[in-house]
């Protein structure tokens, strides 16, 4: 799942002026789960806006939605109605889903409530830790499971590094080194022969590296005739 | 001064019951929000009750390690504690809230809470956003 | 001889070898880099020079390598992964190599996090290994990794680190294995303290018969007080100092004197040991140091 987290009352206090009706957005999906832009964490922030707003004297009307997917367009689309007349959504989705508003209603103000974080999951509750580095060409096969380049410090494909000391990365004592866990995973599963054959130089090409990234599954695109019996724009 | 206090039905709706039960004179201003547990309230619940005007805010729940539900007391202060630095940051102070703990005996302590949170909001003054009239 | 250095000839002829690290400056003179460069000159048979040591910026270690060179004296050119990509870095290795460079050292790098500008963006486009592999590759076959044709290969003495007191333990030989693997002519470790683990690690290398693929420069670094111990042993990670160092230092008169006189021990010590061809000091911000310790621990025989 996508990891976000609330940016400081502050902040979005300061993104605001200037602005007076104003629509919280959330989104059902990732970030609800992360306790930063679901349907509780909405009405907690629209409400501490309105209080905001009294005491401040900040003619801020707060209305608030929560979609279920606010990367698709579809449920996006539905919010059309309470987005009309509003001059700012305060968008509490990650990146994609604020972006995402922004493209269907390009005249309104679309605010980042959240920073995106990562791409991780939950260790404990309450605690989410990045697992995918999204590089586009997974290598998960050779690495007992665990991902060295969102894991590893250095994204070594032949680590542990030297500064690894009792499975913890030199970075940080809080930071478990992920290649002391890499070379743990592949001896119990009695694979330890994979540590022994250099990896060469990665294609970062699939990575971000590459620009910008476009998955096209040809099974699900439509073409133009179906498109427009469906209705939908082009 | 207007109080509003968020008990649970075991401990600190129990406590008040007792108080009135037993004739303890409690202030006039101080109005409860009895949940079935604690666990339940939410902290937009307490920012709500600001914006609408409330002097102070109290959340009474039952003992630690005592909740008839577990953990909603537990619960119950971690929103507290969050609900704190939201009030701190919209520029109401964190000083109009507090969490307590009572048993469904202690009356008494039902009291004080009651008392001390009235003084304490007269000590403050009145909400800004106060419904006056 | 795969690049005709000084260094390569000292190893294949079995002489035991001598390395010393020059710490380059902060600064945009290469005074500092000539001060040094006459002091030690004749008393290794080449000098490191760190790329950006602990991520700070510093005069790079090519700009240092020709400065040496100027002087008369062989440069080991450390390179790290943390700041150039594998397009930077194989075009500076071409450039080093025209202006007489033949040593390289190919390492991962300390964290950028460690420096004083923790906010910098890192690079690691390839680790150590792969490094290794793209030089060897330039430097065999005569092409770029993409396999573009070189006009003129680059002639190298190719390097890497290896830490036997980093964790896990066991994986240390595998990963020196790996090396020797991807390229590596010869291994300079990290300073040697615990001289038990240390020898553990040897008989493991010697074991797979390691020792005899690859050189094996032993490091050392001289404590200048008990306080320098302690932190290397607490906040330097991967590094291993035994209590009886430290305690040692923290008894002695005079400290200085008594962290040479330990180090001049340790040379002494790691050149019995089976498979150590030399030995690599370090003397960060101390370097004028390094002739004394070589004179004494009885290596002045170079050339």
């Amino acid at each position: 799942m996508i990891v976000g987290e609330q940016k400081p009352l502050e902040e979005i206090f300061r993104m605001l002026s200037g602005h007076e009706r104003i629509l919280v957005a959330g989104c059902r999906s990732c970030v609800a789960v992360c306790h930063a832009g679901g349907e509780k964490e909405v009405s907690i922030l629209a409400e501490a806006l309105r209080l905001r707003a009294s005491l401040a004297n900040h003619p801020w009307k707060v209305e608030e939605i929560t979609v279920e997917r606010q990367c698709e367009r579809e449920w996006v689309e539905a919010m059309g109605p309470l987005v009309k007349g509003k001059d700012a959504v305060l968008s509490l989705a990650c990146g994609v889903g604020a972006q995402t508003v922004q493209v269907l209603y390009p005249r309104i103000r679309v605010l980042p409530g959240l920073n995106t974080s990562h791409m991780g999951a939950p260790d404990m509750p309450g605690v989410f830790v990045e697992k995918c580095g999204g590089c586009g060409d997974c290598l998960l096969h050779l690495t007992g499971g665990i991902c060295p380049i969102a894991r590893c410090a250095k994204s070594l494909l032949n680590g542990p590094c030297g500064g690894s000391q009792n499975g913890r990365c030199e970075i940080s004592p809080e930071v478990p080194c992920a290649w002391d866990q890499i070379v743990r995973s592949l001896e119990a599963m009695g694979r330890s022969d994979l540590l022994e054959e250099p990896i060469p130089p990665k294609s970062w090409l699939t990575a971000r590296d590459g620009g910008p990234r476009r998955t096209v599954i040809p099974t699900a695109v439509i073409s133009e005739e179906q498109r427009k019996m469906k209705g939908e724009r082009p | 001064m207007r109080i509003i206090g968020f008990v649970c039905e075991h401990g600190g709706a129990s406590a008040f019951r007792l108080a009135g039960e037993r004739k303890l004179e409690l202030p006039t201003e101080v109005a409860l929000i009895s949940l079935p547990c604690l666990g339940r309230l939410d902290v937009m619940h307490i920012l709500r009750a600001f914006r609408e005007g409330a002097d102070a805010v109290f959340v009474a729940g039952c003992l630690e390690g005592n909740c008839h539900h577990l953990y909603g007391n537990i619960e119950a202060a971690k929103r507290v504690e969050q609900a704190k630095r939201i009030l701190e940051q919209v520029g109401l102070g964190k000083e109009r809230l507090e969490m307590f703990h009572l048993s469904s005996d202690q009356s008494w302590k039902a009291k004080e809470v009651a008392e001390l949170m009235l003084e304490r909001a007269k000590e403050i003054g009145e909400s800004p956003l106060g419904v006056r009239g | 001889m795969r690049s005709g250095s000084n260094l390569e000839q000292a190893l294949e002829s079995g002489r035991f070898a001598v390395t010393a690290e020059i710490g380059p400056p902060r600064s945009a003179s290469a005074e500092r880099i000539r001060t040094h460069a006459r002091q030690m000159k004749g008393c290794a048979d080449a000098f490191n020079l760190t790329d950006n040591q602990t991520a700070m910026s510093r005069m790079s270690s090519i700009a240092c390598a020709v400065v040496l060179l100027q002087d008369g004296l062989e440069p080991v050119v450390q390179m790290t992964c943390r700041d150039r990509n594998r397009i930077a870095l194989q075009g500076d290795v071409l450039g080093a190599s025209a202006l007489g460079v033949r040593n390289i050292l190919c390492l991962s790098g300390d964290h950028q996090t460690f420096g004083s500008m923790k906010e910098a963006k890192n690079v690691y486009d390839l680790d150590s290994i792969q490094l290794l592999m793209v030089l060897r590759r330039m430097r065999d076959e005569g092409k770029l990794w993409s396999g573009d044709e070189l006009e003129v290969a680059p002639k190298l003495f190719l390097g890497a680190a290896a830490n036997p007191f980093a964790d896990p333990f066991e994986y240390r030989v595998i990963r020196l294995a790996k090396k020797i693997k991807a390229g590596a002519d010869f291994i300079q470790t990290q300073s040697i303290y615990d001289m038990q683990r240390f020898e553990r690690w040897m008989s493991l290398v010697r074991e797979k018969g390691l020792h005899q693929k690859v050189h094996i420069l032993a490091g050392v670094m001289p404590l200048k007080s008990h306080k320098t111990a302690l932190y290397m042993k607490n906040k330097v990670s991967g590094m291993c100092v035994p209590d009886s160092i430290i305690d040692r230092l923290r008894r002695a008169s005079d400290p200085k004197e008594e962290g040479i006189q330990m180090c001049v021990e340790q040379i002494q010590h790691l050149r019995d040991i089976e498979g150590i061809r030399g030995v690599h000091i370090m003397a960060p911000a101390w370097e004028e140091k390094v002739p004394e310790i070589v004179r004494r621990a009885g290596l002045s025989s170079i050339s």
